[in-house]
């Protein structure tokens, strides 16, 4: 006999995993959109990028959102806390991507409430990859989704990084990385500034270098905007967790990037 | 052919409750006190591992007395109705109400279908304006609580004392001072450990913690 109990109780028991339970739910849409969505045009991130410091790591990302050759956003966010450790990037299709942190965001949180502890780094970074592969049928039409992930780990101490590519593999790198539009010529920037005893401050400055410097080649690439006031997400990860930097804070770093442009 | 014996139904109901509130009493108690930034939740658990008290959502809180893996079932279940409203709409969506009732809901399907009730007693608290206390029994019965609750053998008599003690703005060390003396009083005996959260609207989104007793 099935007792008509809340939904909610008498379901097979899906585990730890928020996703999972969506699926069990049926609350997964599936988007079978077939061919076409080549011509679909849709908001796309452009830039985000992580770097180690000593003690951390970086995340930063330009604001911008590109449709076509227009600027969709001028002032989005592609930046996130994933949880008190951790933060997440995105590039790609915005929309999905968005919405892929969203549900990363509540993962983690479900996780650590349902277990009574927190994911350790590496399986949060392992379970972004299962999402990322999740939307490969999406990446065929044209639709992906290429996060970054960073955070500081509990267990080593020191602030780790990954990337992704759209089947889902997960690379975890050393120093720095970055996705998107201008990925390639951030890391350049990167290749040639970084230095393995940075402090949190030369970080960012290096790291917001980076943008600016992609920004000047790569179109879809926003670099600062001093006159609107709009700057780079910023996020520092250190062993306090994650802090975003104010506008005020960020300025500066901003306003250097751009006078040491040639 | 032969046929079920016929039970009244008065006679199910009140053997079901005795069995359920026998189980209950066997287990140690937990209160809930509001105070001026929120709403302690106070246990007496011996154990460091196995917990009673967690968190549900960004200002809701759960504890449960009774079976261990009987509240178990309902926490987490509370947990994934309080993620799938907020995700599916939005963090402000998200009470402790719907919660409760779903609790109620269910623990009163399982009284009266089961051969075997819960042998639980759960409660939801929620920091606002104003705080939520709601404390649900076995057999599914919903109580909206103010400014103290409490669940557990010794319910009763620690809701009063707890009743007694209470004042307005109390601080957090007043309602743990209040809450460990009333639970000195019911039971008769010193705790043998302390399981202790607190819901505090100044901690930001997440309003729930752990409190560490040095005792």
């Amino acid at each position: 006999m099935k007792l008509s109990l809340p939904l909610l109780f008498d379901i097979p028991a899906p585990g730890s995993s928020f996703t999972d339970l969506l699926k069990t739910l049926g609350y997964t849409a599936s988007l079978d959109i077939g061919g076409g969505a080549e011509s679909l045009r849709t908001p796309e991130g452009t830039t985000v990028l992580a770097l180690r410091f000593q003690g951390g790591v970086v995340m930063i990302g330009d604001r911008q959102a590109t449709e076509g050759n227009q600027v969709a956003h001028r002032e989005i966010r592609k930046v996130f806390p994933a949880d008190l450790f951790s933060a997440v990037a995105i590039a790609g299709t915005a929309g999905l991507a968005i919405e892929m942190v969203r549900l990363f965001q509540v993962e983690l949180e479900h996780y650590e409430k349902i277990e009574g502890s927190r994911l350790s780094l590496e399986g949060k970074a392992t379970f972004l990859a299962r999402l990322v592969r999740s939307q490969l049928p999406m990446a065929f039409q044209g639709l992906f989704v290429v996060p970054l992930f960073a955070g500081y780990d509990l267990l080593s101490g020191r602030g780790r990084l990954y990337t992704y590519d759209v089947v889902g593999g997960r690379y975890e790198e050393n120093n720095f990385g970055s996705t998107g539009s201008g990925a390639s010529l951030a890391k350049s920037y990167l290749r040639a500034n970084f230095a393995e005893n940075f402090t949190a401050e030369q970080a960012v400055d290096v790291g917001v270098g980076a943008l600016v410097s992609a920004a000047q080649e790569d179109t879809a690439t926003g670099g600062p905007d001093l006159r609107r006031g709009i700057f780079p997400t910023v996020l520092v990860i250190d062993s306090d967790g994650v802090k975003e930097l104010s506008d005020t804070e960020v300025r500066p770093a901003a306003e250097k990037a751009v006078e040491n442009i040639r | 052919m032969t046929f079920p014996m016929y039970v009244a139904p008065e006679q199910v109901v009140r053997e079901k409750s005795e069995f359920a509130r026998k189980g209950i009493a066997r287990g140690r108690s937990i209160a809930a006190i509001e105070y001026a930034d929120g709403v302690l939740l106070l246990a007496e658990n011996p154990s460091t591992a196995l917990k009673k008290i967690s968190e549900v959502y960004d200002r809701i809180a759960f504890a449960g007395v009774g079976r261990y893996n009987e509240f178990e079932l309902l926490r987490k279940a509370g947990i994934r109705q309080a993620d799938l409203m907020g995700y599916l709409y939005s963090r402000d969506d998200v009470n402790a109400q719907a919660v409760a009732t779903m609790f109620s809901e269910a623990l009163g399907a399982i009284f009266s279908r089961e051969p075997k009730p819960y042998e639980v007693e759960v409660l939801i608290a929620e920091v606002g304006d104003p705080n939520r206390l709601y404390r649900i029994s076995y057999d599914g019965t919903l109580f909206d609580e103010r400014r103290v609750a409490a669940i557990g053998g010794k319910a009763e008599v620690l809701a009063e004392n707890l009743r007694k003690a209470w004042k307005e703005g109390l601080d957090v060390e007043a309602a743990l001072a209040i809450g460990k003396e009333a639970f000195r009083v019911a039971e008769g005996r010193e705790s043998e450990g302390w399981e202790a959260a607190v819901l505090d609207r100044t901690n930001g989104r997440r309003a729930f913690r752990r409190l560490q007793l040095s005792e």
